[in-house]
Protein backbone atom coordinates (compact mmCIF):
# COMPACT_ATOMS: atom_id res chain seq x y z
CA UNK A 1 0.00 0.00 0.00
CA UNK A 2 1.52 3.41 -0.68
CA UNK A 3 2.12 5.92 2.18
CA UNK A 4 1.50 9.41 0.14
CA UNK A 5 -0.64 9.61 -3.17
CA UNK A 6 0.12 12.02 -6.20
CA UNK A 7 -2.76 14.15 -5.09
CA UNK A 8 -1.54 14.40 -0.90
CA UNK A 9 2.17 15.58 -3.06
CA UNK A 10 0.38 18.67 -4.99
CA UNK A 11 -1.75 18.96 -2.03
CA UNK A 12 2.10 19.40 0.04
CA UNK A 13 3.82 21.23 -3.09
CA UNK A 14 0.85 24.27 -2.66
CA UNK A 15 1.52 24.28 1.07
CA UNK A 16 5.63 24.35 0.26
CA UNK A 17 4.98 26.54 -2.35
CA UNK A 18 6.79 25.01 -5.19
CA UNK A 19 5.08 24.06 -8.83
CA UNK A 20 5.30 20.44 -9.58
CA UNK A 21 4.91 19.14 -13.52
CA UNK A 22 2.25 16.18 -13.75
CA UNK A 23 5.59 14.46 -14.27
CA UNK A 24 7.35 15.81 -11.39
CA UNK A 25 4.45 15.04 -8.88
CA UNK A 26 4.62 11.22 -10.01
CA UNK A 27 8.30 11.28 -9.47
CA UNK A 28 8.18 12.70 -6.27
CA UNK A 29 5.40 10.84 -5.22
CA UNK A 30 7.38 7.16 -5.26
CA UNK A 31 10.48 8.68 -4.23
CA UNK A 32 8.49 10.65 -0.83
CA UNK A 33 6.68 7.24 -0.67
CA UNK A 34 9.84 5.02 0.00
CA UNK A 35 10.77 7.66 2.20
CA UNK A 36 8.24 7.35 4.19
CA UNK A 37 8.21 3.74 4.47
CA UNK A 38 11.52 3.48 5.43
CA UNK A 39 10.77 6.19 8.47
CA UNK A 40 7.97 4.34 9.65
CA UNK A 41 10.47 1.52 11.27
CA UNK A 42 10.51 4.12 13.75
CA UNK A 43 6.69 2.43 14.75
CA UNK A 44 8.87 -0.39 15.89
CA UNK A 45 9.62 1.62 18.99
CA UNK A 46 7.76 2.37 21.79
CA UNK A 47 7.31 5.86 23.00
CA UNK A 48 4.47 6.49 24.71
CA UNK A 49 6.21 7.69 27.40
CA UNK A 50 9.07 9.36 25.87
CA UNK A 51 8.89 13.37 26.18
CA UNK A 52 10.44 14.81 22.60
CA UNK A 53 13.72 16.67 22.08
CA UNK A 54 13.18 19.76 20.39
CA UNK A 55 16.54 21.17 21.66
CA UNK A 56 19.79 19.32 22.87
CA UNK A 57 20.68 21.93 25.07
CA UNK A 58 19.40 22.82 28.97
CA UNK A 59 18.29 26.13 27.86
CA UNK A 60 15.33 28.19 27.40
CA UNK A 61 14.14 31.74 27.57
CA UNK A 62 17.43 33.32 26.35
CA UNK A 63 16.27 37.08 26.66
CA UNK A 64 18.44 40.32 26.45
CA UNK A 65 17.69 43.88 27.28
CA UNK A 66 14.99 45.26 24.22
CA UNK A 67 17.54 48.54 23.76
CA UNK A 68 16.93 50.56 20.57
CA UNK A 69 19.64 49.54 17.83
CA UNK A 70 20.22 50.87 14.28
CA UNK A 71 18.83 48.44 11.52
CA UNK A 72 20.20 47.38 8.25
CA UNK A 73 20.92 50.70 5.74
CA UNK A 74 17.79 50.89 3.56
CA UNK A 75 19.97 50.77 0.13
CA UNK A 76 22.08 47.94 1.27
CA UNK A 77 19.14 45.70 2.18
CA UNK A 78 17.62 46.35 -0.86
CA UNK A 79 20.63 46.34 -3.35
CA UNK A 80 20.12 41.81 -3.23
CA UNK A 81 15.94 42.24 -4.07
CA UNK A 82 15.03 41.17 -7.56
CA UNK A 83 12.95 44.15 -7.96
CA UNK A 84 12.55 47.41 -5.44
CA UNK A 85 10.54 50.94 -5.91
CA UNK A 86 10.57 53.83 -3.79
CA UNK A 87 12.72 51.94 -1.03
CA UNK A 88 10.43 48.99 -0.77
CA UNK A 89 10.54 45.74 -2.32
CA UNK A 90 8.39 45.15 -5.42
CA UNK A 91 6.09 42.28 -6.23
CA UNK A 92 3.45 41.31 -8.98
CA UNK A 93 -0.15 41.86 -8.16
CA UNK A 94 -1.82 39.70 -4.91
CA UNK A 95 -5.22 39.99 -5.76
CA UNK A 96 -6.37 37.24 -8.97
CA UNK A 97 -8.81 38.72 -11.79
CA UNK B 1 57.38 20.34 -0.30
CA UNK B 2 54.15 22.63 0.41
CA UNK B 3 54.33 25.71 2.80
CA UNK B 4 50.96 24.09 3.82
CA UNK B 5 52.94 20.71 5.10
CA UNK B 6 53.86 23.13 7.80
CA UNK B 7 51.62 23.30 11.27
CA UNK B 8 49.95 26.67 12.21
CA UNK B 9 52.76 26.98 15.07
CA UNK B 10 55.53 26.35 12.47
CA UNK B 11 54.21 28.81 9.96
CA UNK B 12 53.58 31.47 12.89
CA UNK B 13 57.56 31.17 13.73
CA UNK B 14 58.48 31.49 10.44
CA UNK B 15 56.20 34.83 10.00
CA UNK B 16 57.59 36.03 13.44
CA UNK B 17 61.12 35.27 12.37
CA UNK B 18 60.43 37.31 9.25
CA UNK B 19 61.72 34.09 6.91
CA UNK B 20 58.00 34.13 5.68
CA UNK B 21 55.69 36.93 4.85
CA UNK B 22 52.02 36.68 4.54
CA UNK B 23 52.19 37.26 0.84
CA UNK B 24 54.05 34.23 0.23
CA UNK B 25 51.16 32.47 2.25
CA UNK B 26 48.38 34.03 0.26
CA UNK B 27 50.38 33.50 -3.17
CA UNK B 28 50.85 30.14 -2.52
CA UNK B 29 47.23 29.54 -2.24
CA UNK B 30 46.11 31.15 -5.24
CA UNK B 31 49.01 29.29 -7.18
CA UNK B 32 48.27 26.09 -5.83
CA UNK B 33 44.25 26.75 -6.75
CA UNK B 34 45.52 27.66 -10.62
CA UNK B 35 47.76 24.30 -10.92
CA UNK B 36 44.95 22.06 -9.27
CA UNK B 37 41.83 23.82 -9.11
CA UNK B 38 39.90 22.17 -12.67
CA UNK B 39 40.66 19.14 -11.69
CA UNK B 40 39.74 19.34 -8.17
CA UNK B 41 36.84 22.11 -8.49
CA UNK B 42 36.83 22.64 -4.59
CA UNK B 43 36.27 27.21 -5.12
CA UNK B 44 33.09 28.38 -6.41
CA UNK B 45 34.51 32.20 -5.89
CA UNK B 46 37.99 33.61 -5.06
CA UNK B 47 38.44 36.74 -3.35
CA UNK B 48 41.99 37.00 -4.48
CA UNK B 49 42.09 41.41 -4.44
CA UNK B 50 41.01 41.50 -1.36
CA UNK B 51 43.48 39.01 0.14
CA UNK B 52 46.62 40.20 -1.74
CA UNK B 53 45.01 43.55 -0.16
CA UNK B 54 44.85 41.99 3.08
CA UNK B 55 48.45 40.08 2.53
CA UNK B 56 49.80 43.17 1.69
CA UNK B 57 48.75 45.59 5.33
CA UNK B 58 49.78 42.23 7.35
CA UNK B 59 53.01 42.39 5.81
CA UNK B 60 53.29 46.13 6.62
CA UNK B 61 52.42 45.45 10.27
CA UNK B 62 54.11 42.59 10.85
CA UNK B 63 52.16 42.09 13.98
CA UNK B 64 52.53 38.27 14.10
CA UNK B 65 53.40 38.54 17.53
CA UNK B 66 48.86 39.10 17.70
CA UNK B 67 48.38 35.80 17.32
CA UNK B 68 48.81 32.60 16.15
CA UNK B 69 46.36 32.71 12.78
CA UNK B 70 47.75 35.79 11.65
CA UNK B 71 47.69 35.75 8.11
CA UNK B 72 46.89 32.37 7.70
CA UNK B 73 45.08 31.45 4.29
CA UNK B 74 41.59 29.58 4.92
CA UNK B 75 38.78 28.90 2.62
CA UNK B 76 35.19 28.99 4.03
CA UNK B 77 32.29 27.05 3.02
CA UNK B 78 29.97 28.50 0.49
CA UNK B 79 26.74 28.71 3.78
CA UNK B 80 28.43 30.76 5.63
CA UNK B 81 28.08 34.58 4.88
CA UNK B 82 30.72 36.86 3.99
CA UNK B 83 30.16 40.55 3.23
CA UNK B 84 30.84 41.68 -0.17
CA UNK B 85 31.69 38.43 -1.26
CA UNK B 86 29.57 36.03 -3.47
CA UNK B 87 27.92 33.54 -1.17
CA UNK B 88 25.36 30.76 -2.74
CA UNK B 89 24.74 27.97 -1.14
CA UNK B 90 25.80 26.45 -4.16
CA UNK B 91 22.36 26.72 -4.95
CA UNK B 92 20.95 28.44 -8.10
CA UNK B 93 18.16 30.24 -6.06
CA UNK B 94 21.39 32.32 -4.29
CA UNK B 95 23.18 32.71 -7.58
CA UNK B 96 24.24 36.41 -7.09
CA UNK B 97 23.59 36.81 -3.60
CA UNK B 98 25.81 39.47 -1.93
CA UNK B 99 25.87 39.10 1.77
CA UNK B 100 25.52 42.46 4.02
CA UNK B 101 27.03 41.39 7.03
CA UNK B 102 29.53 38.63 7.81
CA UNK B 103 28.29 35.52 9.70
CA UNK B 104 29.89 35.87 13.15
CA UNK B 105 32.53 32.95 12.52
CA UNK B 106 33.47 34.99 9.69
CA UNK B 107 34.07 38.63 12.18
CA UNK B 108 35.64 36.28 14.59
CA UNK B 109 38.59 35.12 11.75
CA UNK B 110 38.97 38.89 10.80
CA UNK B 111 39.80 39.56 14.40
CA UNK B 112 42.53 36.34 14.43
CA UNK B 113 43.66 38.22 11.27
CA UNK B 114 43.48 35.25 8.74
CA UNK B 115 42.98 35.51 5.58
CA UNK B 116 40.14 33.97 2.94
CA UNK B 117 41.09 33.06 -0.37
CA UNK B 118 37.58 31.87 -1.51
CA UNK B 119 34.16 30.37 -0.94
CA UNK B 120 33.94 26.43 -1.34
CA UNK B 121 32.17 24.12 -2.91
CA UNK B 122 29.27 21.82 -1.02
CA UNK B 123 25.78 20.20 -1.92
CA UNK B 124 22.90 22.79 -2.17
CA UNK B 125 22.00 24.09 1.17
CA UNK B 126 24.02 21.48 2.64
CA UNK B 127 21.64 18.75 1.46
CA UNK B 128 24.13 15.41 0.32
CA UNK B 129 26.72 13.41 1.18
CA UNK B 130 28.90 13.73 -2.13
CA UNK B 131 28.50 17.40 -3.59
CA UNK B 132 26.92 16.09 -6.55
CA UNK B 133 24.05 18.21 -5.55
CA UNK B 134 25.78 21.71 -6.06
CA UNK B 135 24.20 23.10 -8.87
CA UNK B 136 27.68 24.73 -9.90
CA UNK B 137 30.20 21.90 -10.00
CA UNK B 138 31.38 18.52 -8.85
CA UNK B 139 33.79 18.31 -6.63
CA UNK B 140 36.60 15.68 -6.92
CA UNK B 141 38.25 13.61 -4.61
CA UNK B 142 42.31 14.31 -4.52
CA UNK B 143 42.56 11.18 -3.79
CA UNK B 144 40.71 9.73 -7.22
CA UNK B 145 39.66 12.28 -9.23
CA UNK B 146 36.84 9.21 -9.85
CA UNK B 147 35.47 9.61 -6.45
CA UNK B 148 33.40 12.01 -4.41
CA UNK B 149 34.80 13.98 -1.89
CA UNK B 150 32.13 13.44 0.47
CA UNK B 151 29.50 15.97 1.28
CA UNK B 152 28.37 18.13 1.87
CA UNK B 153 31.64 20.17 3.13
CA UNK B 154 32.95 18.22 0.35
CA UNK B 155 34.94 21.70 -1.48
CA UNK B 156 36.12 22.90 2.33
CA UNK B 157 37.32 18.88 2.91
CA UNK B 158 39.26 18.82 -0.80
CA UNK B 159 40.65 21.99 -0.70
CA UNK B 160 42.47 21.25 2.39
CA UNK B 161 43.90 17.92 1.42
CA UNK B 162 44.38 18.97 -2.06
CA UNK B 163 47.26 21.77 -0.39
CA UNK B 164 44.78 25.18 -1.85
CA UNK B 165 44.41 26.56 1.38
CA UNK B 166 46.00 25.07 4.98
CA UNK B 167 42.44 25.12 6.50
CA UNK B 168 39.19 25.68 5.79
CA UNK B 169 35.42 25.68 7.58
CA UNK B 170 32.79 23.64 7.05
CA UNK B 171 29.35 22.87 8.60
CA UNK B 172 27.69 19.90 9.54
CA UNK B 173 24.04 19.19 10.47
CA UNK B 174 24.30 14.93 9.87
CA UNK B 175 27.85 14.39 9.48
CA UNK B 176 28.74 17.04 6.34
CA UNK B 177 32.25 17.98 8.22
CA UNK B 178 33.32 14.34 9.00
CA UNK B 179 32.19 12.20 6.36
CA UNK B 180 34.14 14.54 4.15
CA UNK B 181 37.53 14.82 6.17
CA UNK B 182 37.12 11.07 6.37
CA UNK B 183 36.69 10.85 2.13
CA UNK B 184 39.78 13.14 2.08
CA UNK B 185 42.03 11.76 4.52
CA UNK B 186 42.21 15.04 6.63
CA UNK B 187 40.79 16.39 10.36
CA UNK B 188 37.46 17.51 10.76
CA UNK B 189 35.75 18.35 13.95
CA UNK B 190 31.65 18.69 14.84
CA UNK B 191 31.57 20.82 17.54
CA UNK B 192 29.11 20.66 20.55
CA UNK B 193 25.50 21.83 19.52
CA UNK B 194 25.94 25.50 21.16
CA UNK B 195 29.79 25.68 20.64
CA UNK B 196 30.65 27.85 17.85
CA UNK B 197 27.61 30.31 16.68
CA UNK B 198 25.48 29.23 13.93
CA UNK B 199 24.58 33.71 13.32
CA UNK B 200 25.76 33.79 9.24
CA UNK B 201 25.28 30.03 8.76
CA UNK B 202 22.43 29.79 6.48
CA UNK B 203 20.39 27.55 8.00
CA UNK B 204 19.37 24.07 6.75
CA UNK B 205 18.41 21.95 10.32
CA UNK B 206 18.67 24.88 12.99
CA UNK B 207 18.81 21.99 16.07
CA UNK B 208 21.66 20.45 14.21
CA UNK B 209 23.55 22.35 12.44
CA UNK B 210 26.98 23.52 13.40
CA UNK B 211 30.40 25.22 11.80
CA UNK B 212 33.52 23.80 12.47
CA UNK B 213 36.82 23.55 11.17
CA UNK B 214 38.45 20.70 8.95
CA UNK B 215 42.55 20.55 9.13
CA UNK B 216 45.74 18.48 8.09
CA UNK B 217 46.64 17.95 11.87
CA UNK B 218 44.56 18.04 14.94
CA UNK B 219 46.51 20.71 16.76
CA UNK B 220 45.76 23.02 14.07
CA UNK B 221 42.49 21.96 14.53
CA UNK B 222 42.22 22.94 18.01
CA UNK B 223 43.88 26.54 17.50
CA UNK B 224 40.90 26.92 14.65
CA UNK B 225 37.74 26.03 16.74
CA UNK B 226 39.64 27.88 19.34
CA UNK B 227 39.08 31.31 17.82
CA UNK B 228 35.78 30.60 16.21
CA UNK B 229 34.16 29.40 19.69
CA UNK B 230 32.10 31.43 22.41
CA UNK B 231 28.70 32.81 22.95
CA UNK B 232 27.25 34.92 20.43
CA UNK B 233 24.12 37.86 21.64
CA UNK B 234 23.14 37.01 17.19
CA UNK B 235 22.62 33.78 18.19
CA UNK B 236 20.52 32.54 21.56
CA UNK B 237 21.46 28.76 20.77
CA UNK B 238 25.09 29.43 21.28
CA UNK B 239 26.02 28.34 24.82
CA UNK B 240 27.12 30.57 27.66
CA UNK B 241 29.73 27.91 28.75
CA UNK B 242 33.50 28.40 28.98
CA UNK B 243 35.98 28.15 26.00
CA UNK B 244 38.92 25.71 27.82
CA UNK B 245 42.60 26.06 25.92
CA UNK B 246 41.73 23.40 23.56
CA UNK B 247 45.38 22.95 22.58
CA UNK B 248 46.59 22.50 26.43
CA UNK B 249 44.76 19.25 26.22
CA UNK B 250 47.02 18.05 23.66
CA UNK B 251 49.42 16.12 26.11
CA UNK B 252 49.83 12.62 24.06
CA UNK B 253 48.88 10.89 27.78
CA UNK B 254 45.39 8.63 27.15
CA UNK B 255 46.76 6.50 29.51
CA UNK B 256 43.64 4.85 31.82
CA UNK B 257 41.42 6.44 29.44
CA UNK B 258 37.91 4.71 28.84
CA UNK B 259 36.66 4.07 25.22
CA UNK B 260 33.42 2.70 24.48
CA UNK B 261 33.25 1.05 20.74
CA UNK B 262 29.46 0.53 19.86
CA UNK B 263 28.96 -2.63 18.32
CA UNK B 264 26.41 -1.24 16.29
CA UNK B 265 29.21 1.01 14.47
CA UNK B 266 31.03 -2.27 13.54
CA UNK B 267 28.44 -4.43 12.36
CA UNK B 268 26.04 -4.90 8.85
CA UNK B 269 26.86 -2.51 6.38
CA UNK B 270 30.25 -1.57 7.09
CA UNK B 271 33.33 -2.83 5.19
CA UNK B 272 35.47 -4.66 6.09
CA UNK B 273 38.93 -2.57 5.81
CA UNK B 274 36.86 0.07 7.67
CA UNK B 275 36.45 -2.51 10.55
CA UNK B 276 40.43 -3.10 10.33
CA UNK B 277 41.47 0.05 10.21
CA UNK B 278 39.53 0.83 13.52
CA UNK B 279 40.33 -2.35 15.11
CA UNK B 280 44.06 -1.39 14.75
CA UNK B 281 43.40 1.91 15.99
CA UNK B 282 42.08 0.97 18.95
CA UNK B 283 45.36 -1.47 19.12
CA UNK B 284 47.57 1.68 18.91
CA UNK B 285 45.78 3.58 21.71
CA UNK B 286 45.58 0.52 23.76
CA UNK B 287 49.52 0.11 23.60
CA UNK B 288 49.57 3.83 25.03
CA UNK B 289 47.67 2.83 28.17
CA UNK B 290 44.06 3.16 27.11
CA UNK B 291 41.65 0.47 27.69
CA UNK B 292 38.24 0.16 25.83
CA UNK B 293 35.52 -2.16 25.66
CA UNK B 294 32.37 -3.08 23.45
CA UNK B 295 28.82 -1.30 24.18
CA UNK B 296 25.52 -0.96 23.09
CA UNK B 297 23.92 2.35 21.27
CA UNK B 298 20.93 0.03 20.84
CA UNK B 299 18.72 3.02 19.16
CA UNK B 300 21.32 3.47 16.24
CA UNK B 301 19.64 1.91 13.50
CA UNK B 302 16.84 4.39 14.42
CA UNK B 303 18.91 7.60 13.76
CA UNK B 304 18.95 7.79 10.24
CA UNK B 305 14.86 7.62 9.83
CA UNK B 306 14.61 10.18 12.83
CA UNK B 307 17.16 12.23 11.18
CA UNK B 308 15.81 12.91 8.20
CA UNK B 309 12.11 13.60 9.05
CA UNK B 310 13.56 16.47 11.87
CA UNK B 311 16.28 17.74 9.43
CA UNK B 312 13.69 17.82 6.42
CA UNK B 313 10.86 19.31 8.68
CA UNK B 314 13.24 21.98 9.84
CA UNK B 315 14.82 22.40 6.69
CA UNK B 316 11.09 23.47 5.52
CA UNK B 317 10.64 26.05 7.70
CA UNK B 318 14.04 27.39 7.20
CA UNK B 319 13.67 27.28 3.37
CA UNK B 320 10.64 29.52 3.07
CA UNK B 321 12.45 32.44 3.03
CA UNK B 322 13.54 32.06 -0.24
CA UNK B 323 10.66 33.79 -2.23
CA UNK B 324 12.36 35.78 -4.77
CA UNK B 325 10.73 38.76 -3.33
CA UNK B 326 14.09 40.20 -0.65
CA UNK B 327 17.19 38.56 -2.34
CA UNK B 328 17.93 35.54 -4.75
CA UNK B 329 16.71 34.19 -7.89
CA UNK B 330 13.04 35.22 -9.15
CA UNK B 331 11.29 33.80 -11.90
CA UNK B 332 10.86 35.86 -14.94
CA UNK B 333 7.27 34.01 -15.37
CA UNK B 334 5.11 35.15 -12.86
CA UNK B 335 1.61 36.06 -13.40
CA UNK B 336 0.77 36.95 -9.95
CA UNK B 337 2.17 36.89 -6.29
CA UNK B 338 1.65 32.95 -5.51
CA UNK B 339 2.71 32.22 -8.63
CA UNK B 340 5.99 33.78 -8.41
CA UNK B 341 6.23 32.04 -4.97
CA UNK B 342 5.90 28.78 -6.81
CA UNK B 343 8.13 28.72 -9.79
CA UNK B 344 10.86 31.11 -8.24
CA UNK B 345 11.54 28.17 -5.59
CA UNK B 346 10.73 25.40 -8.09
CA UNK B 347 13.14 26.97 -10.61
CA UNK B 348 15.45 27.85 -8.17
CA UNK B 349 15.91 24.80 -5.89
CA UNK B 350 17.32 21.03 -7.21
CA UNK B 351 16.15 18.10 -6.95
CA UNK B 352 17.25 16.70 -3.29
CA UNK B 353 16.37 20.36 -1.55
CA UNK B 354 12.95 19.79 -3.14
CA UNK B 355 12.62 16.59 -1.99
CA UNK B 356 13.51 17.27 1.58
CA UNK B 357 11.10 20.62 1.88
CA UNK B 358 8.13 18.34 0.38
CA UNK B 359 9.27 15.45 3.05
CA UNK B 360 9.32 18.01 5.86
CA UNK B 361 6.13 19.79 4.96
CA UNK B 362 4.40 16.61 4.95
CA UNK B 363 5.89 15.50 8.22
CA UNK B 364 4.62 18.91 9.66
CA UNK B 365 1.73 18.99 7.96
CA UNK B 366 -2.00 18.63 9.68
CA UNK B 367 -2.92 15.20 10.43
CA UNK B 368 0.57 13.92 10.60
CA UNK B 369 2.30 15.89 12.40
CA UNK B 370 2.64 13.59 15.44
CA UNK B 371 2.83 10.29 13.31
CA UNK B 372 6.08 11.68 11.99
CA UNK B 373 7.42 14.93 13.32
CA UNK B 374 6.84 14.07 17.17
CA UNK B 375 7.81 10.55 16.41
CA UNK B 376 11.03 11.34 15.37
CA UNK B 377 11.66 14.34 18.29
CA UNK B 378 10.82 11.40 20.59
CA UNK B 379 13.38 8.80 18.99
CA UNK B 380 16.12 11.32 19.30
CA UNK B 381 15.54 11.75 23.25
CA UNK B 382 16.22 7.73 23.01
CA UNK B 383 19.33 8.40 20.86
CA UNK B 384 20.45 11.14 23.18
CA UNK B 385 20.07 8.72 26.31
CA UNK B 386 21.83 5.96 24.61
CA UNK B 387 25.14 8.16 24.54
CA UNK B 388 24.05 9.58 28.10
CA UNK B 389 24.32 6.12 29.25
CA UNK B 390 27.98 5.22 27.66
CA UNK B 391 28.82 8.20 28.78
CA UNK B 392 28.08 7.34 32.60
CA UNK B 393 31.27 5.18 32.45
CA UNK B 394 33.48 6.05 29.16
CA UNK B 395 35.18 9.03 27.94
CA UNK B 396 34.90 8.90 24.92
CA UNK B 397 33.33 6.75 21.89
CA UNK B 398 35.19 5.60 19.01
CA UNK B 399 34.08 4.10 15.53
CA UNK B 400 34.35 4.50 11.77
CA UNK B 401 33.40 7.88 10.91
CA UNK B 402 31.95 6.17 7.47
CA UNK B 403 30.86 2.56 6.34
CA UNK B 404 33.04 2.77 3.27
CA UNK B 405 35.57 4.88 2.07
CA UNK B 406 34.41 7.34 -1.13
CA UNK B 407 32.19 6.09 -4.06
CA UNK B 408 32.44 7.29 -7.79
CA UNK B 409 30.66 9.94 -8.83
CA UNK B 410 27.14 8.92 -10.07
CA UNK B 411 27.61 5.82 -8.22
CA UNK B 412 24.80 6.80 -5.43
CA UNK B 413 22.90 9.67 -6.71
CA UNK B 414 20.10 8.03 -8.71
CA UNK B 415 18.68 6.47 -5.19
CA UNK B 416 18.25 8.76 -2.41
CA UNK B 417 18.00 6.55 0.44
CA UNK B 418 21.38 5.16 -0.65
CA UNK B 419 23.27 7.90 -0.15
CA UNK B 420 21.70 9.01 2.51
CA UNK B 421 22.47 5.22 4.25
CA UNK B 422 26.50 7.74 4.08
CA UNK B 423 26.00 8.87 7.19
CA UNK B 424 24.44 6.15 9.43
CA UNK B 425 27.28 6.27 11.95
CA UNK B 426 27.95 10.37 11.85
CA UNK B 427 23.76 10.67 12.75
CA UNK B 428 23.56 10.22 15.36
CA UNK B 429 25.80 12.40 17.11
CA UNK B 430 24.45 15.53 16.00
CA UNK B 431 21.02 14.23 17.34
CA UNK B 432 22.48 14.21 20.48
CA UNK B 433 24.61 17.39 19.92
CA UNK B 434 27.64 15.85 21.35
CA UNK B 435 30.96 16.91 19.75
CA UNK B 436 32.88 14.20 16.94
CA UNK B 437 36.28 14.49 15.01
CA UNK B 438 37.03 12.44 12.42
CA UNK B 439 41.10 11.45 12.19
CA UNK B 440 42.75 9.69 9.19
CA UNK B 441 43.18 5.71 9.88
CA UNK B 442 44.00 4.09 7.28
CA UNK B 443 43.65 3.20 3.37
CA UNK B 444 41.67 1.37 1.43
CA UNK B 445 43.27 1.06 -2.50
CA UNK B 446 44.58 4.52 -1.95
CA UNK B 447 41.50 5.59 -0.29
CA UNK B 448 41.41 7.19 2.52
CA UNK B 449 39.42 5.57 5.85
CA UNK B 450 38.67 7.98 8.61
CA UNK B 451 38.37 7.50 12.81
CA UNK B 452 35.64 8.71 14.13
CA UNK B 453 36.35 10.34 18.26
CA UNK B 454 33.16 11.28 19.86
CA UNK B 455 32.88 13.36 23.48
CA UNK B 456 30.52 14.22 26.36
CA UNK B 457 28.86 17.64 25.56
CA UNK B 458 31.58 20.17 25.70
CA UNK B 459 34.17 18.48 26.23
CA UNK B 460 36.09 18.75 22.89
CA UNK B 461 39.35 18.51 24.95
CA UNK B 462 39.47 14.79 25.55
CA UNK B 463 38.32 14.45 21.82
CA UNK B 464 41.15 16.13 21.16
CA UNK B 465 43.77 14.57 23.64
CA UNK B 466 42.43 11.27 21.89
CA UNK B 467 43.18 12.26 18.25
CA UNK B 468 46.05 13.96 18.74
CA UNK B 469 47.36 10.71 20.79
CA UNK B 470 46.78 8.72 17.81
CA UNK B 471 47.86 11.00 15.07
CA UNK B 472 50.98 11.05 17.17
CA UNK B 473 51.52 7.51 16.98
CA UNK B 474 50.85 7.44 13.00
CA UNK B 475 51.40 8.36 9.85
CA UNK B 476 48.26 8.81 7.60
CA UNK B 477 47.97 12.46 8.32
CA UNK B 478 51.38 13.08 7.03
CA UNK B 479 50.35 10.94 3.19
CA UNK B 480 49.40 13.74 0.43
CA UNK B 481 47.21 13.14 -2.75
CA UNK B 482 49.33 12.92 -6.02
CA UNK B 483 47.61 15.60 -8.34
Amino acid sequence: MSRISTDQVKHVANLARLALTEEEAEKMTKQLDAIITFAEQLNELDTENVEPTYHVLDMKNVLREDTPQPGLPREEVLKNAPEHQDGQFKVPSILGE
Amino acid sequence: MSLFDHKVSELHELLHKKELKVSDLVEESYKRISEVDDKVQAFLTLDEDRARGAAKSLDENQDSTKGLLYGMPIGIKDNIVTKGLRTTCASKILENFDPIYDATVVQKLQQAETVTIGKLNMDEFAMGSSNENSRFQKTRNPWNLERVPGGSSGGSAASVAAGEVLFSLGSDTGGSIRQPAAFCGVVGMKPTYGRVSRFGLVAFASSLDQIGPITRTVEDNAYLLQAISGIDAMDSTSANVEVPNFAAALTGDVKGLKIAVPKEYLGEGVQESVRESVLNALKVLEAQGAVWEEVSLPHSKYALAAYYLISSSEASANLARFDGVRYGYRTPNAENLLDLYKKTRAEGFGDEVKRRIMLGTFALSSGYYDAYYKKAQKVRTLIKQDFEQVFEKYDVIIGPTTPTPAFKIGENIADPLTMYVNDILTIPVNLAGVPGISVPCGFDNGLPLGLQIIGKHFDEATVYRVAHAFEQATDYHKQKPEL
